[in-house]
Formats: C-alpha cells, structure tokens, sequence
C-alpha cells in the first residue's frame, strides 16, 4: 500500500507515493535520487543523514516520509544562489573541513540551522549544535573553524 | 618557493564534498536494479547440515538465491581460508550462509527469513589463550595456531635475552591488553555490479585496494582479470575495514547469475557483527634494566586475536613483532608473536596493522621503566633513542635518525624545558 505524499523538495514541489514504514531518507535517496543525505548508521546517532524540515535540522533516516505532508525540505542540493555557493559550503571548502565527504552534507545542514537562528554563535554554541554529527576522519576542529568563520562574518 | 610544497592547496574533491556532488558506491544506481540482503549464522560455531531456500525462491520479487554451491572457486582472502558462502560450517557468529537479490531491501529480507538451515552446533573458543592450549577444541581444521614457516610464531631474536637479563639491575614485567575494535567508518560495506554486453562485470567498490580485490574476485569467478572493471576511489571512510572484501564478490556473482544490475549495502548490525575488526591483544613483557635507565633486554610474548580467519592478520602479526621495541636501542630482545584463531568475527587491518597497539604497550612499559628506576619519563627515552649506526632487533642499521632532535621540539612544543644533558644529545653520537 502506498500513500500520496506531495512537499517542497529544495524550494520546487514534488509529489511521491511512498509506503507508510518508509523512511525520509529512503525516500530522498531511493525514490528521488537525492542522495547527499547518507545512509549511515540508519538509527539516528550519526547525523549523516541530516536534513532541514522547516529550517530544522532533522535526522532523516528516523523521519517517517509521510510526515513531511506540505513541509519545506532543504538538502544541500538546495543551497547556494544560482552558480554561487552558500557562505557555509565555501568556509567547509577553505578550512579543509571535508575529508572524506562523507558527513559534509549532514554538518553544513546542521550548521545553517543553528545560523539561521542565531548568526553569531560562540565556539562552544557551535561545538554543540554539531554535537550529533559523527566525523570519523579529521576532529572536529576545522569543521567548528568552518562554521566560526562564518559566524565571525556576521558579527 | 615551489609552487605546492610550503603552501596550502584547496582540496581537489573539497566542492564535490561541500555541494553533496561526490558519488560515493550507494550513490550509484541503476534502473531495473536488485538489492540484496543476506542470511547470517545465528550460531557461533557449528557443521552445517542441511540449507533449505525452497521457501525463499518462491518468494515473490525474488529474482536470485546464491549459495555455496553457486561460487566457482568459494574460497579466497588475504590467507586464501575464507569462503564467499560457508558451505560445511560456519565459524563465527554472522557468518554468511546465502545471498538473497530481490526487486528491492524489504522484499529480499522477507525471502531471507523464509530461509532454514539446520546446524549440528559445536562448543566455541573465545579466548586465545584458551585457544593455543593443545586439547582446546579447533576453530579450524589445521589448528589455531597459524604456521610462520615451521614455527607457530613470528620469531625474533638478537643478541642473548638471559644474559641481558643477568647484567640488570630492575626487572620491569608488565601485561598489557587491548580490545576488540571496529572501524566505525560513517559509510558502510556497500557495493554495485553490473554485467555489461560484453561480459565485463562493472563493480562500484568501496575498496582500499581494487587492484588486490580485482585479483581475489578473478580467482573467485574463475574468470580472467580484463572481464572485471572496478570503479573505485571515493571512500566514505575506511580505516583499514575495507582491505578485505566484503560485497563485491556477492553482487558479482548475483550480476552473473541475473544479468541485472545488483547492489548490497550492509546495515549498521552486520558491520559490527560480520565485517573485520582490530583484533584484541595480548603483550606479555619483560625487560632488563639497568640503574641507570638503559634497557639492556626485552623478552615479549605477543598475542593477537585473529577471530575466525587469516585475513591480513598474519602481516599484521610480523608488523607488529617488528616494532614492538619501538624506537628505542635494545641490545638483546627475544620476541614471539602468535596469531590466534578463535570463534570470532573476522580481525584484519586497521589503522597502522597491529603497530598502534605496539606502540600503546611499548610507550606505556617506558613510563613503567621510568617509575621502576626512579627517572624522569623524557630521560628513559632519551638515553634508549635510537641513533646512527643502531641496530633494530630486525638487523637494520638505522641511518639519517631524528628521534632526539624530535623529542626536542616536542617538548618546546608543549612547553617542556629539558634538563641541559637531554639537550646536549643527538642521534649522531652516543654518550660514552
């Protein structure tokens, strides 16, 4: 049995049938092909698969899909103007705060959260926000040196 | 000034990462693709029996079931011991038995349940020690110790331990253990084949080594190497967990058998139930040491649990054995390194092949050393550097050394001021 489901994928709407026990993520990833969130620990500990729901960032592998019914959903798919990258994507490139890629999309995502709300944060305000993003290649501090160099440009 | 060394150059994948462009394995998909999931032992040791798929054959969406049986060569791995598909036993816990592809995840796991084996369950072996003791039940049929050519360890020796041992003044004997650990790299064993017109078989591979996996499917499949096309490189972390393969001769082999496109991505469970480990170790030492600091013998009894295959851990056995003194000068040194094999999951690579844990034990004996003789931690390392000229238990003369000189800024670095004899050594000379 699949179910209707239409909400705003990255600022264009789109419309799914999905099984009731089907995740957000396997839904963005299996069902339209938008595979930066990632499949990672599947139980909401890593972070990996982190999206932004009404500008909160969400795990979406414990996301059932249909709650998302009219909601706003951001990916970094969905990030940046045009050609031109968002100020968090850029920072992440500069300070070398990606080494295997693999929970960049899902820090960056949680990190526009946090500045959206509060632009200028202070390091342990950030140290915080991330603290459910799992890195396992480099630390933590040149991914916190990414977001703060963002925050230092707010302020 | 060159035009890269000194300098800081972006990253060349650095916007693939930040835009969510990198295409890692699960990223990779086809029309038309299989998924697959996989039947693991529910017992830690045992013979198997009987294997019945009948149900899960029949089993709507269910395009393939792969068994033993279906595997030409099902034998492979770093120690060539290791079936794709255990066939008349299993060794450990998680084990896998068969391979389902089906239209999709949900649908596989549904014929996977379906599936019965029955298994004459046998009485497990955890702990290595136990394992070496001779009446100790067999993990394996040769036994559980593995051969380094005649002997059922890696065998160091220079100079004469016991008379080192004799001309000391303090004994320092310590154990030290380490644990079992995984790798825990955010992306987890995933893979895609697909069999193309030509009979190439294309595979999306998370391997930290696509050309050795290259050669162990080949052997596999029975096919030569240019029927095989890996498509490597990204790795969402890998840490060593992706030196053996764990999926790639799976999809293959249901690609074979379907001609459709198949992927197999393992969950979280089945990374920490049935992909490879650091093993657990054990470092039984015994050093001579003279008043003075300088360790003029190290007799070592090293353990390494190996789980249920040889995987790399024969090589991560010999690195180990070959470190263990660390960068220290030790005149008489007498080590055994022994590969265990017990009921467990699979130990292989992982980050440094069996040198973390040496070093961990080694650096930790050093501060015991320090206490048992009453000196300062910085000066036993000083006095037992390595220099020119030195002599490692593997018979390598050292050359070109910096250790002293590191220390030095070490200790700069973290605000240490060493006493004016420290900084007076070098590794070009020795004091008389």
């Amino acid at each position: 049995m699949e179910y209707a489901l239409s909400f705003s994928l990255n600022g264009k709407p789109v419309q799914v049938a999905v099984k009731a026990n089907s995740s957000l993520l396997d839904v963005l990833r299996n069902q339209l092909f938008v595979t930066s969130p990632k499949k990672s620990c599947d139980t909401g500990d890593c972070g990996a698969c982190a999206v932004l729901i009404d500008g909160e960032a969400v795990n979406s592998c414990i996301t059932l899909a249909l709650t998302v019914e009219g909601k706003k959903v951001t990916t970094v798919e969905g990030l940046g103007e045009g050609n031109q990258i968002h100020p968090l994507q850029q920072a992440f490139h500069e300070h070398y705060a990606a080494q295997c890629g693999f929970c960049t999309p899902g820090v960056i995502l949680v990190a526009k959260a946090l500045l959206d709300k509060n632009p200028k944060p202070t390091r342990e305000e950030v140290t915080q926000a991330i603290s459910g993003n799992l890195c396992r290649c480099t630390g933590y501090v040149k991914i916190i040196d990414a977001i703060m160099a963002v925050a230092e440009a707010n302020k | 000034m060159g035009v890269v060394v000194g300098k800081r150059i972006p990253r060349y994948d650095g916007l693939q990462h930040v835009t969510g462009r990198t295409q890692f394995v699960d990223d990779v998909s086809y029309p038309n693709m299989l998924w697959v999931k996989a039947y693991r032992s529910p017992v830690v040791k045992g013979e198997i029996l009987n294997v019945d798929v009948s149900q899960a054959e029949k089993t709507p969406g269910v395009a393939a079931v792969l068994t033993a049986k279906d595997v030409p060569a099902n034998q492979y791995g770093f120690s060539n011991d290791q079936p794709v598909l255990a066939e008349k036993g299993v060794r450990f816990k998680g084990e896998a038995i068969v391979a389902v592809a089906a239209v999709d995840e949900d649908t596989a796991q549904e014929a996977v349940e379906k599936i019965r084996v029955d298994f004459k369950e046998e009485t497990p072996v955890f702990d290595p020690i136990e394992a070496m003791k001779p009446d100790t039940p067999r993990v394996r049929p040769e036994g559980n110790l593995w051969m380094f050519g005649e002997v059922p360890y890696r065998r160091i020796r220079l100079g004469d331990v016991e008379k080192g041992f004799k001309e000391a003044d303090v004994i320092v004997e310590e154990v030290y253990r380490t644990q079992n650990q995984d790798h825990a790299q955010l992306e987890g064993q995933v893979s895609v084949a697909r069999l193309e017109a030509n009979g190439v078989i294309t595979i999306n591979s998370v391997s930290q080594c696509p050309f050795l996996h290259q050669l162990q499917l080949a052997g596999i499949l029975k096919v030569p190497l240019n029927r095989l096309k890996f498509i490597g490189g990204t790795v969402g972390g890998g840490f060593g967990s992706k030196n053996d393969m764990h999926a790639d001769h799976i999809t293959s082999l249901l690609a074979l058998k379907t001609g459709k496109p198949v992927k197999w991505r393992w969950t979280r469970e089945e990374e920490f139930l049935a992909s490879t480990v650091q093993g657990a170790w054990i470092m039984e030492y015994k050093d001579g040491v003279k008043k003075d600091g300088r360790i003029v013998a190290r007799k070592i009894r090293a353990i390494r649990d190996a789980g249920a295959y040889g995987s790399l851990n024969p090589y991560v056995v010999d690195k180990h054995c070959f470190l263990v003194c660390g960068p220290y000068a030790i005149p008489n040194v007498w080590i055994d390194g022994y590969c265990v094999f017990t009921n467990k999951q699979v130990s292989s690579s992982m980050r440094g092949f069996g040198i973390t844990p040496a070093s961990f034990s080694n650096e930790v004996q050093m501060d015991k050393i320090a206490e048992a003789v009453g000196k300062d931690p910085w000066e036993i390392r000083f006095i037992n550097a390595v220099r020119d000229g030195d002599i490692t238990a593997t018979r390598k003369t050292l050359e070109s050394v910096a250790l002293i000189e590191t220390m030095k800024e070490a200790a700069k670095a973290a605000g240490i001021q060493l006493p004016d004899h420290l900084m007076a050594m070098s590794s070009e000379k020795k004091e008389v």
